[in-house]
């Protein structure tokens, strides 16, 4: 299996561009060759952690890194940082705006959806200082 | 329940998707909120939804839903039919509306996905 390090970009407030990136992560996968459940629970972490980006971040980065154990995506945004990571880990809790509500956002099931699809889950954030997610999985078997 | 076969219990025309007719939907959901389409396993599964944007196609596509059907006849505009197209996910638009589709389904047999959560 290949390893490998792909970065990708994402715009605040772009819903007509939100999700591209996570689809191309989901075709990445699907090409090397990886298990269906496993590469659901993957695309799934980065749409999720994708469409927090436009909603909530300023601009940011996904970056995705494949070796034989282990993928992992690490999503880092400018925006206006987590005031309460606890709060935001609940489901239900949601800070959206009115616009992501009406494209069927904001639920307040973004980061409770990563924590349940993925092996790990890391978040670094502050009031005004941005957020990093760092998600992994393992890979098991050949 | 083949494709073809909701698309008539639908009387749903078929946007996306022609060569797909023949494709087994195993089970149906109604959703017009995406979180709920990322919360469960949507393999093998179509998705009616009220809610007329290319994201309803993205979080299709990225959940593994099997088919995606417009209620109320809400035609898709051209950046969800190519965005559909190009990954192979089949689009219909039936003039029911939301409850009125999923029942005539579930007459027809379809289930939805709770059956499978609890099999």
């Amino acid at each position: 299996m290949p390893t490998l390090s792909k970065r990708f970009s994402i715009k605040a407030r772009d819903y007509l561009r939100a999700g591209e990136v996570s689809i191309e992560v989901q075709e990445i996968l699907k090409k090397i060759g990886f298990g269906a459940e496993l590469i659901r629970r993957v695309s799934i972490c980065a749409y999720e952690a994708e469409m927090n980006v436009v909603m909530h971040g300023g601009d940011g980065t996904l970056h995705l890194f494949v070796d034989t154990s282990a993928i992992a995506l690490v999503v880092k945004d400018s925006g206006p940082g987590i005031e309460n990571i606890e709060l935001a880990m609940k489901e239900g809790y949601s800070t959206a705006s009115e616009e992501a509500r009406e494209m069927g956002f904001g639920a307040g099931m973004g980061l409770p959806n990563i924590k349940k699809n993925s092996d790990s889950l890391k978040i670094d954030s502050e009031k005004g200082r941005g957020t990093l997610v760092a998600i992994s999985f393992e890979v098991k078997g050949p | 329940m083949k494709l073809a076969e909701i698309k008539e219990a639908l009387k749903a025309k078929l946007l996306v998707g022609e060569d797909k007719l023949g494709l087994s939907i195993e089970a149906g959901a109604g959703c017009d909120l995406m979180s709920d389409l990322l919360s469960r396993p949507m393999v093998g599964v179509v998705v009616l939804s009220g809610l007329n944007n290319l994201q309803v196609i993205r979080t299709a596509l990225i959940a593994g839903a099997a088919a995606v059907v417009l209620v109320r006849g809400k035609e898709p505009d051209q950046e969800m039919v190519s965005e559909a197209r190009s990954h192979g996910l089949p689009v219909l638009s039936t003039p029911f509306t939301m409850f009125t589709a999923c029942g005539r389904l579930f007459k027809q047999g379809l289930r939805g996905i709770d059956q499978r959560l609890s099999d």
